[in-house]
């Protein structure tokens, strides 16, 4: 069976801007896949491009093992989005908006499936009301109620837990969760937080500058056996040397503020013990859980790519 | 395309905006029943009163519902087009603005017929438009100053035309008109597609007719030769042809003729190639855009 999803050498260039640089990367059937970097990296460009709504400069992308350039619509039928906000008609209600984009899916009118999906979302008791009344919160929902309203198999959703409260984000949780387990949906979501695609996805990729970082199972990727662990000691210049003496010396990161080592997070409370016996003063041992925080992990380790690519 | 249509005429209905168009037409003709019912008489002298030594004019008779929709339409349709571009203006580029455009051109629907379908839509609410406009300025005024002969007034020609031989003029010049309203929305549309905010087309349009129906008014002779027969504010009032009648050689009118109909053949060519490139140029424009916003 064809991945759900290929895309091979994938570049978008606007002006002098190169958004996506040779991307490549795979999603298979009944993944949750993540697609992680920060504002601007190139996440909304690419899934504007799986979309066809921006056009690529190069590359190749299969869908369903189908080309996209030439069976757009075909594709398109059986795909859900939700990108970026959801904007959608504001002096329409909740059920219009939902029954227009229905439609624009191929389905016929059906109240019941409506109000089902609207349901789904927690939306049916403001099924009338107009969107221009809405909170973020609830066009968002509104949002994954038209992307997923025609029932599609694959499901692209862009930052969807973006203006939601803890609750909200919960909820959209637990809803990618059940769609990909209850319903077999393959669903493909980004994000500029970790903690969100760690939570959900079962392989990720992660982009920065356009470029593909890394690609492969979450699990794998996000291993605490090899987290960042930042050290503030006050003096970096004689820690860092009394730490070079010691069996701690391949651990030590050499980029990035401050002291970091990459390392089990299970192995502290022994750096700490090592710390105090070479007489340094230790003010704070934490660890790193911020995307820039892993990037750097990343990057300043040569080879990592490669040994996590597909 | 017929479902696209439907969601597309939803979408202009549902919108208040769409009412303000509808609201001016009809407190504009309303204003100017009421003046010539009140002032007709007046009106009529102010206008043809240079011809009173020469000629008896039957003011009363001529202040009748045929020669009030004439005068409407001629006040009327050199503004409409604005109201046109309130709504063409507004189709696509108010999508981008709002947000809409990335998930309405994600569906499983070709580009051209999104662009197609939303061009017939304008074109269904600018019949719309004249059929208001028919109703209000016609049926109504007929119903209030009743039908006459009507008396038209063309540079230094007077031209009567029997009452019996008026009403397939007005629906003549009514299809003419929305062939050049069709054409403004054509423009638009155009215009729509290469923004991504609703101002900047309607603004446009508007510009570009006044600049263009100053240069085919001026009368200036470079003007007139090398710009003039090719801008499309030039043909945009040929439904004025429609009421200079024909005569034969003893200066008899020719009831059911028309004084040059080549000349308004010539206009609906034109009009239709415009519309013809504009709504070719926004599918082109339209298949090829980035959709960013």
């Amino acid at each position: 069976m064809p991945p759900v999803i290929s895309v091979r050498h994938l570049s978008k260039q606007f002006g002098d801007t190169l958004a996506v640089d040779d991307l490549s990367f795979t999603v298979h059937e009944g993944d949750i896949y993540g697609f992680l970097g920060q504002n601007g990296a190139g996440k909304s460009t690419t899934i504007r491009m799986l979309l066809s709504l921006v056009k690529p400069s190069s590359g190749e992308i299969r869908i369903f093992g189908k080309d996209l350039n030439s069976h757009r619509s075909s594709i398109l039928r059986q795909v859900g989005a939700l990108i970026e906000k959801p904007d959608l008609y504001k002096y329409l209600s909740a059920y219009e908006n939902l029954a227009l984009f229905a439609k624009l899916s191929g389905l016929k009118a059906d109240r019941r499936l409506f109000m089902h999906k609207l349901d789904m979302v927690g939306l049916a008791g403001r099924a009338s009301g107009k969107v221009k009344t809405f909170s973020q919160g609830m066009k968002q929902r509104l949002g994954i109620a038209v992307a997923l309203v025609h029932d599609p198999p694959l499901i692209l959703l862009d930052e969807p837990v973006n203006g939601l409260d803890p609750q909200g984000i919960a909820d959209i949780r637990n809803l990618i969760r059940s769609l990909s387990r209850d319903e077999g949906k393959t669903i493909l979501i980004s994000s500029h937080l970790l903690s969100e695609i760690e939570l959900t996805a079962n392989r990720m990729l992660i982009i920065h500058q356009g470029r593909k970082m890394v690609e492969g199972e979450v699990s794998a990727l996000l291993d605490p056996t090899r987290s960042l662990v930042q050290l503030d000691t006050g003096n970096d210049v004689e820690t860092r040397q009394k730490l070079q003496q010691t069996g701690w010396k391949d651990l030590v990161q050499t980029t990035g503020d401050g002291i970091q080592l990459k390392m089990d997070l299970k192995k502290v409370p022994e750096l700490v013990s090592d710390l105090v016996r070479m007489k340094v003063q230790v003010i704070s041992v934490k660890p790193s859980s911020t995307l820039e925080d892993y990037f750097l992990s990343l990057t300043t380790r040569p080879g990592h790519v490669e040994a996590f690519t597909d | 395309m017929w479902k696209l249509l439907q969601i597309e005429l939803f979408k202009i209905f549902r919108k208040p905006r769409t009412y303000i168009a509808f609201a001016a037409i009809a407190a504009f003709i309303l204003l100017i029943q009421l003046a010539l019912l009140v002032n007709g008489r007046q009106y009529l002298e102010f206008m043809l009163g240079f011809l009173d030594d020469g000629f008896f004019i039957p003011y009363d008779q001529i202040n009748n519902g045929y020669w009030i929709c004439f005068t409407i339409l001629n006040l009327l349709l050199i503004h409409v087009p604005i109201l046109v571009a309130l709504v063409a203006g507004d189709i696509v580029s108010g999508e981008a603005n709002m947000g809409t455009l990335r998930l309405l051109a994600s569906k499983p629907v070709s580009r051209s017929q999104i662009i197609l379908a939303k061009f017939m839509a304008s074109v269904f609410y600018v019949i719309a438009l004249l059929f208001w406009m028919a109703l209000i300025a016609l049926v109504l005024s007929l119903v209030l100053f009743g039908a006459n002969d009507v008396v038209v007034a063309k540079s230094t020609e007077l031209h009567q035309i029997e009452k019996a031989d008026v009403l397939w003029r007005y629906f003549a010049a009514f299809g003419f008109a929305s062939l050049a309203l069709i054409m403004v929305a054509s423009l638009s549309l155009l215009l729509s597609t290469l923004s991504d905010n609703s101002i900047g087309p309607i603004v446009a349009t508007v510009c570009i007719i006044i600049v263009c129906t100053l240069i085919s008014e001026m009368q200036i002779p470079l003007y007139d030769k090398y710009l003039r027969p090719y801008l499309f504010t030039t043909y945009m009032l040929g439904w004025k042809g429609f009421f200079y009648i024909g005569v034969d050689a003893d200066g008899q009118t020719i009831k059911g003729s028309l004084q040059n109909g080549p000349a308004i053949l010539k206009s609906i060519g034109v009009l239709l190639a415009y519309i013809v490139f504009f709504v070719s140029a926004s599918v082109f424009v339209f298949r090829k855009k980035d959709i960013l916003s």
